[in-house]
């Protein structure tokens, strides 16, 4: 196991362009005729990094980014900038042909059970599928289907459900599908987009372990995506936690649960709901609605609901800093603890 | 509990709802009974294909074909809702009993601005003229937190966010005043913020109005920090029920037991979370006897055999199964 | 089979009046088409079977009638019945074969269109769009103009209008299955654009497909109709049931109208049988709510 990270990304920025022809992005006021060249920001900037064997956790509500940034390493987009480093190698500008064998280390699995598998295809040809575009050999390819028994094998289902249709199984099913499939090429890094937020709870517990499990067995790392922090905290060994396509805070799992710093994750944590009765965040409110990412706000994007935001806030964009015990935080109170009430 | 709840509010009696489709005919809700009082918040709970919509659905009359409620009573203020016609079904949606829907996008009518929707509502069931309308369907905006009522109810509904909508929505259904309110996953859909203040907000509602809420959901953490008592479902049978913190610290019915276990929560630390073996049966084929027996850890001989009934069982709960769990059993 | 036989499918199928009478009349045309020329005694195109001497029979049931000849004779003595049966093999020949060559350029311009967008996807959806504007009649004649007529201009006046339902059809599916996440799999495990499109959009994308193909072959069939009534449609040589209706149309109103009424009749039940059973298919494959 060498020293360099399974996964490095720094400064990912992800912007998509609204579409709309010329016409539509004409516009005429006050000020004469302009062309407007609408953006969304969908992500602005995030850098962290994943070693072998680790569990990544990227936690925001809709709109905060967490999905693109994991589509945009898996490289289903073309990063606008930044870096993503796949084992040491940059793969942010790679062509097909040089993504290819990268495909071999980094896989993906999905959050619709429902819609992550073809519905045309049997079950044995959608998970061989990542494998026979890495196997191009003859005779490599006669050991393909003896893989397949056992991989259905190593995620719990068995080889007479290889010739069945998606349709035929359940969603937790599906989802072991799904892994299987990623798992095929034994890659050292999944990205797993809200994998288990479609199942429900006694499901949920089942696909968790199985990740589990397969990370002791494998050493795989997993860059988990997921709006749910229960399920955040039982997986993760660093929790990454987005706003509006930036990272507020990034920190080990128990740093961040005890201690965290940053007024949304706070927020995040006291929303949250709890089978046991007490809470022991205090709690903070957020009043408003999350703005828009075609329009960021200036300085902080998250002062428009934040409830210490003071003027500095409006003028200066926070840069995540360290603030001990491997936790950074990307906030200007770091800076004035007075003025930090709660 | 709510067995010996003089004059509840709703009674809902042995209710069956069938679906008959072409490749066999879907229980989805076999055999139901619960009761509310007046002010009570009840959490249906179970997971999908567990009947829970369809039982709120059967309350308010609105199963189609090829589904049909086929035997038991709802009894609401004494009058049966499963043998009363369309038009006094009519007169209560929305008087008496309203309905929040889960996807607060399609609950909405796209066409219409939100203030022409939460008019028509008075119109139907007030007999106010249309300027105390105005005045009330401001008044409510308001107490549901959305600033600026009077231009609100111009807008129309794709003019609002997600959280913003599932507050109209949860305004209409209040509008007329209704004893009972049916929430059918009311924030599922939502962020965990916007969650936490649309969960406060139906609370503070329902308390000042003393109206009752049936809380459809499948979420165990939401549901023990809103109902005072909980009823649940496993393919289309009540397993358990009882008030709240009875259910949730000392489960019976070894479903909701291992339904609690396999959450995982914040407080712990666990290297592997419990789970249910297993998954949820074919309901158009269940097994004979007991419904959960084959991914039950505590089943026996017996439970293939006869079907459990609802028995009293510690505290206030009511559990349908032969070897139900005590206070202080380990699983 | 016994898996189709006792399917949803098909038990619908017996339950609805119109899917049975429509695919009744289906069969029967297309063993019309098979067999028919094989079981009439004339063949009306070989002149050296006919006689003048049999021109303008009527029907047999009519006074004059002839037994050899079912529903009468046209001026050139052929026999109405087996001209309908060799025209119905024209007239079917035409609609599938210019509904398949629809179906093949439409379907690839679609699915080109909807996955890649951008610049390609308008410059197809113009060019469909300007296709829409050019009724076939207008195509037939400068076709016909140009370089005469002919099945195979009948074809491409066809093909060129009827492959912009199948593109508009594909490409709405095809944006809507490639934001699927089994599309973006597809991406992560490597394969190429063209692979993906070929193994995962195209098998998705061909259900409503079935419908449209099934009641175009009826419209087309129609269509060659009117452009062989109005003469810029098939040769003589090869008259399909239009041609028919035209040349029965000039003594039509002196009293003989069985050249002309049969034809007609015979392309109206054609039609009315593929459209019966269309519309039996698109209420069976529409996506119906889980």
């Amino acid at each position: 196991m060498t020293d360099t990270p399974m996964l490095q990304v720094r400064n990912l920025q992800m912007h998509f362009p609204i579409g709309g022809g010329i016409l539509d992005r004409l516009r005429i006021d006050a000020r004469g005729l302009r062309m407007e060249n609408p953006v969304v920001h969908a992500v602005n900037g995030v850098s962290f990094q994943i070693k072998h064997g680790e569990i990544m956790a990227l936690v925001g509500e809709s709109g905060c980014g967490k999905s693109t940034v994991a589509k945009s390493i898996a490289r289903i987009y073309k990063p606008t900038a930044g870096k993503v480093l796949v084992e040491g190698e940059d793969i942010a500008e790679h062509d097909f042909a040089a993504m290819l064998p990268v495909r071999a280390k980094m896989q993906m699995i999905f959050q619709d059970p429902y819609a992550s598998l073809n519905p045309r295809q049997r079950v044995r040809d959608i998970v061989a599928e990542p494998l026979l575009e890495q196997t191009k050999d003859a005779q490599d390819r006669k050991d393909v289907p003896a893989r397949i028994e056992a991989l259905l094998a190593k995620v719990g289902l068995n080889a007479e459900h290889a010739g069945r249709y998606p349709h035929q199984f359940s969603g937790g099913q599906r989802q072991r599908i799904g892994i299987a499939r990623a798992l095929s090429v034994t890659p050292g890094l999944i990205v797993a987009d809200e994998p288990v937020s479609a199942l429900d709870v006694s499901i949920q517990a089942q696909i968790l372990n199985l990740m589990k499990d397969l990370r002791d067995e494998f050493g795989l790392a997993y860059l988990f995506i997921s709006h749910d922090l229960s399920v955040v905290h039982h997986i993760a060994d660093h929790v990454g936690v987005m706003y509006l396509g930036f990272m507020v805070e990034n920190a080990p799992r128990d740093v961040l649960f005890s201690r965290p710093r940053h007024p949304y994750t706070r927020a995040l944590l006291s929303a949250a709901p709890s089978i046991k009765a007490k809470r022991d965040v205090a709690e903070i409110e957020l009043k408003g609605e999350v703005p828009s990412a075609l329009d960021l706000p200036s300085g902080c994007c998250f002062r428009t609901r934040c409830p210490f935001a003071w003027e500095r806030c409006a003028a200066e964009r926070p840069v995540l800093q360290e603030v001990g015990e491997g936790q950074t935080v990307a906030c200007h109170l770091i800076d004035a603890p007075e003025r930090d009430i709660a | 509990m709510q067995d010996g709840v003089e004059n509840p509010l709703l009674a809902v009696r042995n209710l069956r709802t069938y679906f008959h489709t072409f490749s066999g005919t879907v229980r989805a809700v076999n055999d139901v009974s619960f009761e509310i009082g007046e002010g009570e918040v009840m959490g249906l709970v179970g997971e999908s294909g567990g009947g829970k919509s369809v039982v709120g659905f059967s309350i308010l009359g609105l199963i189609d074909s090829p589904g049909k409620i086929e035997g038991g009573e709802i009894l609401l203020g004494g009058r049966d809702l499963v043998t009363a016609g369309e038009d006094h079904l009519r007169k209560v949606r929305g008087r008496e009993i309203s309905m929040i829907f889960q996807d607060p996008m399609t609950s909405l009518n796209p066409l219409h601005t939100v203030g022409r929707q939460m008019d028509e509502v008075l119109r139907l069931h007030s007999d106010l003229d249309a300027s105390a309308r105005h005045k009330a369907c401001i008044e409510m905006l308001e107490s549901v937190g959305i600033s600026h009522a009077a231009e609100r109810l111009k807008a129309y509904p794709h003019q609002f966010s997600g959280g913003m909508r599932q507050r109209v929505v949860i305004a209409i259904a209040l509008l007329a005043g209704p004893r009972l309110i049916i929430a059918d996953e009311p924030t599922t859909a939502l962020d965990v913020t916007i969650q936490s203040q649309i969960l406060k907000l139906m609370r503070r509602q329902i308390a000042s109005k003393g109206a009752s809420m049936i809380l459809i959901t499948h979420d165990l953490a939401v549901v023990s920090e809103m109902a005072d008592h909980i009823t649940v479902l496993y393919c289309g049978n009540v397993v358990e029920r009882g008030r709240t913190r009875d259910l949730i610290e000392t489960p019976a019915h070894p479903y909701t037991r291992g339904l609690i276990d396999s959450i995982p929560d914040t407080t712990e630390r666990l290297d592997r979370l419990s789970q249910i073996p297993g998954s949820v049966p074919d309901i158009r084929n269940l097994p004979a006897g007991c419904n959960f027996r084959d991914r039950c850890p505590r089943a026996q001989a017996l439970c293939a055999e006869k079907e459990p009934v609802l028995t009293p069982q510690h505290g206030s709960l009511m559990a349908a199964c032969h070897f139900p769990l005590k206070p202080g059993d380990r699983a | 089979m016994s898996g189709f036989l006792s399917s949803e499918f098909f038990h619908n199928y017996k339950r609805s009046s119109s899917a049975v009478i429509g695919s009744a009349l289906m069969a029967f045309f297309a063993f019309a088409v098979i067999a028919g020329p094989f079981l009439v005694s004339q063949n009306p195109y070989d002149i050296a079977s006919l006689d003048l001497m049999d021109s303008y029979k009527p029907p047999v049931w009519l006074q004059g009638g002839d037994p050899r000849f079912w529903l009468g004779t046209d001026g050139q003595g052929r026999d109405v019945w087996a001209s309908i049966l060799y025209g119905a093999r024209i007239s079917v020949f035409i609609g599938l074969v210019a509904m398949i060559a629809s179906c093949v350029i439409g379907t690839f311009l679609g699915l080109v269109a909807g996955f890649y967008g951008g610049l390609v996807d308008s410059i197809i959806m113009r060019i469909a769009d300007i296709q829409l504007s050019f009724p076939s009649i207008l195509i037939a004649l400068f076709l016909m103009s140009a370089v005469g007529t002919g099945v195979d201009k009948v074809l491409i006046a066809l093909t060129a209008v009827g492959w912009v339902v199948y593109a508009r059809t594909v490409r709405g599916s095809t944006l809507s299955e490639i934001k699927k996440e089994y599309v973006q799999a597809a991406k992560v495990a490597g394969l190429p654009n063209h692979k993906i499109i070929r193994k995962h959009v195209l098998p998705n994308v061909l259900t409503p497909l079935i419908v449209i193909a099934t009641i175009q072959v009826g419209t087309f069939v129609l269509i060659e109709a009117s452009l062989s009534f109005l003469g810029v449609g098939v040769p003589i040589t090869q008259p399909s049931l239009g041609l028919l209706i035209k040349n029965g149309f000039d003594v039509l109103f002196s009293g003989l109208w069985w050249t002309s009424v049969f034809p007609g009749f015979a392309i109206m039940m054609l039609v009315f049988g593929i459209n019966l059973f269309g519309d039996f298919l698109r209420d069976e494959l529409n996506p119906r709510l889980k």
